[in-house]
């Protein structure tokens, strides 16, 4: 394997493919974002594999310069584990949406990030099907009225940062596509981060789904709206930070006029080995219509499932030494049948 | 059976074979018992085939005719190839085991009951009225009552009087008085089961000790008693020098993969999901990481499959396995992998279904699904064990295939062939076939302008590039959309379509040009009748070909190890005799099969019980076929 040392750019990572998303989509800005934090972290092209199921965000990998996996409905995490279990030198990401991710492939994305398998997992959340042209998504509020729920959606949407730490996943934040700079900073943490490393990216489908995060891109609201988390300063928000974020006594937390609120502000820590309070903070807003944490929930270092497999072949190797084919065969009781 | 020998008050008795049978409840230990019996066997030299029956619950309830469970050894003298189709000595451990296998046993064969299990709740639950063993009803046999567990329980009563192990725990034991009875019976020493229980039971030397006493004390038994007038004694069979050990069909599969992994030098990646009856290909394959072999225990089939993609993109010699309703879950991902064109074993394990089914019963029934059941035209290449150790060759030879064309193989297997023992001739490692040969990592651009093409194709094989990640200037994506040629970017177009798709069964067709010709059995040269065989049946089929040849009916046959693509010179065999049969452990998959290919009015034996098909009864259709044959 080649490799050269030579500072990258953002074409580095660029492929020849004529990018084939609608014009206006959210996901323009997410490529060019990653591309450019890739080239910038100093990752090799030839070392970074991008792993995909089905759906607009699905065709991520095509337009990369790098290895890539187109695979099937909701199966990325599944290939991208064996991927990653096989090639402890990759840099392997999961490019996925919320049908792919949390409906078809829920299953999938959920053990990926118990086991805390060495994957950078990016979800573009748009809360609809785009590809399918249109339908409610597991992300969707309750009520949706799509193609297929004229009348309203009657399940509850899922808050895939909820879902990341309840199975505690080791890295979960979350983001917004057209905030470059917090993009930028959420992804390039989910790259230096050993281990499973989530991110939820809020992302316009502006054909079918069009404003659906106004609440927190719109000038005139997302000062009201954005709950910055930021490591080890309290967590207040609007304008003038004149609201705040404070605990209750049964663990949840609230709102509070942050004069009010005094020493009750809650200060965000996302090295806190338990999740409990991370996962009481992703529970501040359940669709992205009002005040909304937006940042790094979890950061905390676990031993990775990939790292501790090859470290068991390594442990076989040491007490048994390297396998003989013949001594495999004639294990047991054997006999000889002599002439 | 018997070959010679005199009466006297105590005699024994040569037989060329003996079929027996141990059978009792789930809990009675009659797999143990018959697993030590198979090693005494094959420690005596014998050649064997073996047979285990066990109901799909873990403890169907005790003493019902659903939760018996049983364990059949053929052994022999002689080259054998089945299990046997009916016992000589039947081993009941309680009424059930009796109601359940006494019609198979052998008119005269010897029956031992354990006549303390004979009470009337027992005979109720196996649906007895009155005792078979008080009325006339087992008057064809040779019944010995043996009162097994008191024998058991008074053997053991020291242990239990010092507080070592309890009474419940000491009935346990009494499967190891009858293996030390049946071991008497057939002139076997029982040292090595001796060893194994001490082996087994190392963490518990209270138990060894029981187990040990209890096996020793049915040897006594059957040595002390007047009740036993012969023992028997089948002699070491003639088989070819070499070294020998008893394997089952999943342990061969694990063994065969192992070895393709260092006869390729590829890391061995296995991902799968647990499923009866394949999960103990993934158990032996966990114990031996320390010949760099990955185990995943994926979260569900699917995800097994997709792991192997994975690790199949990453250089890995990688490997799933499943049984139907988990091939059926794969079958998506199956179709990405073809797509993708990229090397890896799918092991299919059958078992009856459909859907559940008969989860630890045998079938062929995923054959036409194994053939057909992918969306879009999709053909991938499939090879067939047809006996438990070739399980071993038919694993590499799946590997060879994957590897040489580099496309997904599906390895059928099935529920027999998994949990079936043989006695397997050890190859010489250094024999077995190089598969560093058939395949190279690319390292360099294959495209005129220093660029990469992935479909690239090889002119003779049509295998594509595999080309690994961490290789610079080799970057590519591929995945499940219809691909243009050599770039591998995506394509609409209907010519390129329908051009991709004729050059996928091409791609497959071709490995048949490299396979060996059929091997045709067909001793007197002037058969008038084929018989065309795959997988588990040939026992049973080679079996049944020579037992109608001594009845002067020639018959030829093929055992097909290729089921896609079909041999060459398939063909023009089958077009060659006047009749052909192909018996099969389902409802005429490859019959058909055959039929659309060659257009040859293959005929069908069809048999479905969950079990091997005897050999007798294809003896009669076999003869049934010949009294068609125009004169």
């Amino acid at each position: 394997m080649t490799t050269n040392d030579a500072k990258l750019t953002k074409k580095d990572f660029t492929s020849d493919r004529e990018v084939r998303w609608c014009p206006g989509c959210g996901d323009y800005a997410i490529l060019a974002t990653v591309q450019t934090l890739l080239a910038d972290a100093g990752a090799r092209p030839e070392s970074t594999v991008f792993v995909s199921g089905i759906g607009c965000s699905s065709r991520f990998p095509y337009y990369m310069d790098t290895y890539g996996i187109h695979s099937i409905h909701g199966r990325a995490p599944a290939v991208a584990t064996g991927l990653a279990i096989a090639r402890p030198d990759l840099d392997v990401w999961v490019i996925t949406g919320d049908g792919d991710g949390l409906s078809i492939g829920g299953n999938h994305l959920m053990h990926a990030l118990r086991r805390n398998v060495n994957l950078n997992i990016l979800l573009f959340n748009n809360e609809i099907y785009g590809l399918t042209k249109g339908q409610y998504s597991p992300t969707s509020p309750l009520g949706s009225k799509h193609k297929s729920t004229p009348m309203g959606s009657l399940d509850r949407s899922i808050n895939p940062v909820s879902l990341a730490l309840g199975v505690e996943a080791t890295y979960v934040a979350r983001s917004i596509d057209t905030d470059r700079q917090h993009l930028t900073e959420a992804i390039s943490g989910a790259y230096e981060h050993r281990g499973a490393s989530f991110v939820e990216i809020y992302q316009n489908c502006n054909v079918f789904n069009d404003g659906a995060f106004m609440a927190l891109k719109a000038p005139d609201q997302k000062e009201h709206n954005q709950i910055r988390l930021r490591q080890g300063e309290p967590i207040t928000f609007g304008p003038d930070n004149e609201r705040a974020v404070v605990a209750e006594p049964d663990g949840s937390m609230s709102f509070m006029d942050t004069r009010e609120a005094g020493d009750r502000v809650v200060v965000h820590d996302a090295h806190r080995e338990e999740p409990t309070t991370a996962f009481a903070l992703s529970r501040l807003s359940h669709n992205p219509t009002g005040p909304t944490p937006i940042g790094i929930f979890r950061d905390v270092e676990r031993p990775v499932y990939d790292d501790m497999l090859r470290d068991q072949v390594q442990e076989a190797v040491d007490t048994k030494g390297e396998g003989q084919l013949t001594d495999l065969l004639s294990s047991g009781n054997v006999w000889d049948v002599e002439d | 059976m018997l070959v010679s020998g005199t009466i006297a008050t105590r005699t024994t008795v040569r037989l060329s074979n003996a079929v027996v049978r141990f059978a009792g409840d789930s809990g009675d230990g009659m797999q143990l018992a018959g697993d030590q019996f198979t090693t005494q066997s094959a420690m005596a030299g014998n050649d064997l085939a073996t047979l285990p029956d066990f109901p799909a619950e873990i403890r169907a309830p005790a003493g019902t005719l659903a939760g018996v469970s049983s364990f059949q050894l053929h052994f022999s003298d002689q080259d054998i190839h089945t299990p046997g189709d009916a016992p000589d000595v039947l081993v009941a451990m309680n009424p059930a085991a009796l109601m359940k296998h006494l019609e198979s046993l052998k008119p005269g064969g010897t029956l031992i009951v354990n006549s303390d299990a004979f009470g009337d709740r027992n005979l109720t639950k196996a649906g007895y009225e009155a005792n078979p063993l008080e009325d006339d009803a087992l008057t064809d046999y040779q019944v010995h009552e043996v009162q097994i567990t008191t024998l058991t329980l008074r053997a053991l009563e020291g242990h239990i009087e010092r507080g070592e192990l309890n009474k419940k725990e000491a009935e346990r034991c009494k499967n190891m008085l009858a293996l030390g009875l049946v071991s008497w019976m057939f002139s076997r020493p029982i040292d090595e089961t001796e060893t194994w229980l001490q082996t087994k039971f190392a963490s518990k030397p209270d138990v060894a000790d029981a187990n040990i006493t209890a096996l020793r004390a049915g040897r006594n038994y059957g040595e002390t008693t007047e009740a036993f007038v012969f023992t028997y004694e089948v002699k070491p069979a003639k088989l070819p020098p070499g070294r020998y050990r008893n394997i089952t069909g999943n342990q061969a599969v694990a063994y065969g993969l192992i070895a393709a992994s260092v006869r390729s030098g590829l890391p061995l990646f296995y991902g799968s999901y647990p499923i009866t009856p394949a999960s103990d290909i993934l158990h032996e394959l966990a114990k031996q990481k320390h010949f760099d072999v990955s185990t995943f225990q994926a979260e569900d089939e699917i995800a097994a499959i997709g792991s192997v993609i994975g690790a199949a993109f990453g250089g890995s010699l990688a490997v799933t396995a499943s049984s139907g309703p988990g091939i059926a879950l794969k079958t998506e991902a199956m179709g990405l992998a073809l797509v993708m064109e990229l090397p890896l074993i799918v092991v299919n394990v059958q078992r009856g279904g459909p859907s559940t089914g008969l989860p630890t019963k045998t079938e062929q029934s995923d054959l036409l699904q194994i053939l057909h059941g992918r969306n879009g035209e999709a053909p991938i290449p499939v090879v067939a064990a047809s006996s438990p150790s070739d399980g071993f060759d038919a694993a590499i030879e799946a590997a060879r295939i994957a590897l040489t064309y580099r496309t997904p193989v599906v390895l059928l297997s099935d529920g027999y062939l998994a949990n079936s023992a043989e006695p397997w001739n050890l190859p010489d490692v250094d024999s077995l076939p190089d598969l560093t040969e058939v395949f190279a990592f690319t390292t360099e651009p294959n495209g005129p302008d220093g660029e990469f093409l992935p479909y690239l194709r090889d002119p003779e094989t049509l295998a594509r590039p595999w080309a690994l990640p961490g290789t610079a200037g080799l970057e590519h994506r591929i995945g499940g959309l219809e691909k243009e040629a050599d770039t591998g970017h995506i394509s609409y177009e209907a010519g390129n379509h329908h051009a991709q798709t004729l050059l996928r069964h091409e791609r497959v067709q071709r490995i048949a040009d490299d396979l060996p010709p059929l091997e045709v059995e067909d001793p007197s040269g002037d058969a008038q009748i084929l018989l065309v065989g795959w997988g588990s049946t040939e026992g049973p089929i080679r079996a049944a070909c020579h037992e109608v040849r001594q009845k002067g009916i020639p018959v030829a046959r093929i055992h097909l190890r290729h089921l896609s693509p079909l041999p060459n010179d398939l063909d023009d065999l089958l077009k060659a005799y006047p009749q052909v049969l192909c018996p099969e452990n389902n409802m005429g998959q490859l019959a058909m099969h055959l039929r659309a290919r060659t257009l040859v009015d293959v005929q069908t034996y069809d048999r479905v019980t969950g079990q091997p098909f005897s050999s007798s009864e294809l003896v009669e259709a076999i003869e049934a076929l010949v009294t068609e044959v125009p004169a």
